[in-house]
């Protein structure tokens, strides 16, 4: 186990918050001891009461790891315990404690080469938009289309930059389907992710995927997971990451 | 440290503290976690082989292995993703009755299960045997869900979840220690949920 890393809990400063879409906002963290990751990875956050009592979850780091403050977007569940406390208490100034990078599976660096599929449900974009920010900062030509599927416009997390990186035409592509709305793009669609759809992704890229990541609510990648399948992609280049329930 | 603002709302009373390991919460549900896509395995397509290093020892098709004792286990499950469930009701075949069967003791002191994605992870022979791990066949009764790891998934109860690998096919004596799947990637050789074993380098 000598290559696995170490990484033990340290505090990170809130330098930064910024809203994404009526329920999911960005925290960007200064690391008290700053580390190397790679993009697809997560974070442990811990949070601590004042008799001792912790509740911890993960959230993937959505920066490139060319950035040395770590962006997480948090999608707020009103019943939660962990999202609504970022939502509603945390400000800028505050330490939280975090431990990282952790996962070793679902990351893919330029090194890796493409072309890729990634295929995000709501929150499940934020490692992809890792993938795709360095993708872009290392200026990589490997084709990247990205099948983004939220309930409506207004939900799509980083939907300036992704709009903005697709109109590149520099071999990444967005797809986005919107499931509760009529589509705003004309190539884009408006029902849940599946094969037909799958086909018509993959017809964007040159050849077929090296890779393909799959992230979102189990349901979600349980269901896209399957499309892909039937779309005829193998399932040992799949990758996925399930957000639990 | 303490985090400005954060409250205890959800901390679990007393008598059932006890029985949630450090840095894990209650969950109701059940969430499904794994690294890649659902294989739908079909119990007549269905083997599970023993094995000592690369030589079979026993190989089992889904009948014959059904023949084998029938045992019931209810236990605390605790996700490195930090939930804890209670009481989760499996049936299926003690490891101790699949070496009976196969008329061996434990030849090594570690195993490596194996999945029908590929998957693998390590466990020492003493963590499976002695009525402590079973390839379980049943939640709740009712057959194991493919999302759940059916047909037949590992229960290891009293380490973290992703010891119990899902969709097995094998269990293989190794002669070392062999690291597993999420092993390789940063996760605990051991993994004991009491002693927070989550990543390489905890304690
Ligand atoms: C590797 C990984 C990466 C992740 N990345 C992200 C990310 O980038 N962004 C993101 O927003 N999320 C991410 N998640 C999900 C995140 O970890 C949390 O699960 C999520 O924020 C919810 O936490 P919470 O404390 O707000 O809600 P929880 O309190 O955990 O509740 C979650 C849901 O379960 C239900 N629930 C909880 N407790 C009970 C109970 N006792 N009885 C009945 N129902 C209950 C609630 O209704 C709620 O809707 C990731 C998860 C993983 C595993």
């Amino acid at each position: 186990m000598s290559e696995a890393p170490q990484s033990p809990w340290q505090t990170a400063k809130i330098t930064r918050i910024e809203k994404r879409t009526p329920r999911v906002t960005s925290f960007f963290f200064a690391l008290s001891r700053p580390f190397a990751y790679r993009a697809g990875q997560h974070v442990d956050v811990r949070l601590t009461a004042p008799d001792g009592y912790q509740a911890r979850r993960s959230y993937s780091i959505a920066s490139a790891p060319e950035s040395v403050t770590i962006e997480l977007a948090i999608e707020k569940l009103d019943d939660g315990e962990v999202s609504p406390f970022f939502h509603e208490v945390a400000v800028v100034g505050d330490e939280i404690e975090l431990r990282g990078p952790l996962g070793g599976h679902f990351v893919w660096s330029d090194s890796d080469g493409g072309p890729l599929l990634l295929v995000g449900g709501g929150s499940g974009v934020v490692p992809l938009m890792a993938m795709v920010r360095h993708r872009t900062l290392r200026k990589s030509v490997a084709p990247v289309a990205l099948m983004f599927s939220v309930r409506v416009w207004d939900e799509v997390i980083f939907r300036d930059e992704l709009i903005g990186l697709d109109d590149r035409r520099d071999g990444f592509d967005l797809v986005l389907t919107l499931t509760r709305e009529a589509p705003h793009r004309p190539s884009d669609y408006s029902r849940r992710i599946d094969t037909a759809m799958v086909m018509q992704a993959l017809a964007r890229l040159p050849q077929p995927p090296a890779l393909a990541f799959v992230c979102g609510s189990n349901a979600f990648v349980s269901a896209a997971a399957q499309a892909l399948i039937d779309a005829g992609i193998s399932a040992d280049i799949i990758r996925t990451e399930r957000y639990g329930v | 440290m303490v985090t400005r603002g954060f409250s205890s709302g959800r901390k679990p009373p007393a008598e059932t503290d006890a029985r949630i390991p450090p840095g894990q919460y209650l969950e109701q549900g059940f969430p499904v976690l794994s690294a890649g896509p659902t294989p739908r395995v079909r119990t007549e397509d269905w083997s599970f082989t023993l094995k000592h290093g690369p030589r079979p020892i026993k190989k089992w098709n889904w009948a014959e292995f059904n023949a084998l004792p029938l045992t019931k286990m209810t236990r605390d499950i605790h996700c490195v993703t930090a939930w804890t469930k209670f009481d989760t009701a499996w049936q299926g075949m003690l490891v101790d009755d699949i070496l009976a069967d196969a008329g061996i003791e434990a030849p090594t002191g570690f195993l490596l299960a194996h999945g029908y994605d590929g998957y693998t992870t390590n466990v020492p022979a003493k963590d499976l045997t002695t009525g402590k791990a079973m390839v379980a066949l049943l939640y709740e009764g009712k057959p194991i869900t493919p999302d759940h790891g059916g047909p037949a998934r590992l229960l290891v109860p009293h380490l973290y979840f992703w010891k119990s690998a899902k969709w097995l096919n094998g269990l293989q004596f190794t002669e070392r220690d062999e690291p597993g799947f999420w092993e390789l990637r940063g996760y605990h050789i051991y993994g004991d949920p009491w002693r927070e074993q989550r990543y390489s380098g905890d304690p």
